[in-house]
């Protein structure tokens, strides 16, 4: 109890050193130093869940060191033109994290039953199945979504946007499909069904994820990645909901609603609309990006 | 933890969010989203939790490390392709 309550104080200072650096990061003088704080941040939140009872070590250790030789190494030889890019990858990748967190909890579910998991975790199933869905389909939408990006920008795939006919009715169509099955997956307590709706569900996210990058050119693809930002924040969010982790659910949001506010920005200075830059295809031609 | 409180704080951090940025110099848009694209790789504390000694099965335990080698490529990568960035941007102010 007492190292839990460790862990939820540094937490947080977490969230507090989080907040700080995203205002830090706003302004020329101070950029750097707010990178270096909220990093600090990201640090001590992943020092202090090491604490935490009953994780194995040995694979974290693994985990840790594999991840962070990639990142680091990518970070470091990228040349300075293909940033943007890289970014785009990454955030795809932390998108990606958070559907295998949902996806994680809910084999666990799946292992025990509701009725030990509720017990264990005096949770609520249908607002657990929401969120294990939530983090799942935001997740995985970011990670395809920002997977093609990467693609367009990086010259791997086509630049100009995919348009075809119908392609709205499609999308429309994909995404009722999504929220029907999150709808049984949610209110199901049945765990065979639930897990093929699930494992549809994943499939369906990733797709959309695509289909939604598609009909957007490759000038576009800053404010596009910023929105995935958002929303790779957002699953962050929904992935702490899902583990009733507060730092989690704070700093995704904060990153949800402050990458919303800087793709507004970003629109508004090409002199378009949100809108404007998703649903009308036309940004191959009309912007230099 | 208390379901209502847990969405107290969300709401709260969705305004703090919302007021925490304002006026951004054109040339800190990439920074500042490569930046925040670093905070999202928060879910590498939910991995990390994941990768429990007890029960939870072998498909659990792969989905947990997977999550944690991606977790950890977002954050390592995040901050410091977003310190490279900026110090290239200081190089240019003089």
């Amino acid at each position: 109890m007492e190292a839990n309550d460790l862990i939820n104080l540094a937490y947080v200072v977490a969230a507090t050193l989080f907040v700080f650096g995203i205002k830090m990061l706003g302004s020329a003088e101070t950029a750097r130093r707010g990178n270096l704080i909220s990093g600090s941040g990201m640090l001590l939140a992943v020092v202090i869940t090491l604490l935490a009872e009953g994780l194995d070590y040995k694979w974290i250790l693994g985990g840790l060191l594999v991840g962070g030789a990639i990142g680091l190494v990518a970070a470091r030889l990228v040349k300075m033109t293909a940033m943007p890019e890289l970014v785009a990858l990454f955030n795809g990748f932390g998108g990606l994290a958070s559907l295998l967190v949902a996806w994680a909890e809910f084999e666990k579910i799946k292992a025990s039953g509701w009725e030990v998991y509720q017990l264990e975790t005096s949770s609520n199933p249908t607002f657990s199945g929401f969120v294990i869905y939530a983090a799942m389909l935001i997740g995985g939408v970011t990670f395809t979504g920002s997977l093609f990006a990467y693609g367009k920008l990086s010259g791997k795939l086509s630049g100009s946007a995919i348009v075809f006919g119908g392609q709205k009715a499609i999308n429309i169509l994909l995404l009722a499909i999504l929220i029907g099955v999150g709808a049984v997956f949610t209110w199901s307590s049945d765990l065979e069904l639930t897990y093929k709706l699930f494992l549809t569900g994943v499939g369906l996210s990733l797709l959309f994820g695509i289909m939604g990058v598609m009909p957007i050119g490759g000038g576009d693809m800053p404010v596009v990645i910023s929105l995935l930002n958002s929303l790779s924040g957002v699953a962050a969010s929904a992935a702490g909901f899902v583990i009733a982790n507060n730092v989690l659910i704070v700093a995704g949001c904060l990153v949800g609603a402050s990458g919303l506010i800087l793709t507004v920005i970003m629109c508004k200075a090409m002199n378009r609309s949100l809108g404007n830059v998703l649903f009308s295809g036309f940004g191959a031609t009309s912007s230099s990006g | 933890m208390d379901l209502i409180l847990l969405f107290f704080i969300f709401v709260l951090a969705a305004f703090l969010g919302l007021e925490l940025i304002s006026k951004v110099p054109s040339q800190l848009h990439t920074p500042l989203m490569s930046g925040s694209n670093a905070i999202s790789g928060i879910t590498i504390v939910g991995a990390l939790l994941a990768i429990r000694t007890e029960e939870q099965g072998t498909m659990g335990m792969i989905l947990g490390v997977a999550a944690l080698v991606f977790a950890t490529i977002n954050v390592v990568g995040g901050y410091v392709v977003t310190d490279r960035m900026l110090q290239m941007f200081k190089k240019k102010e003089k």
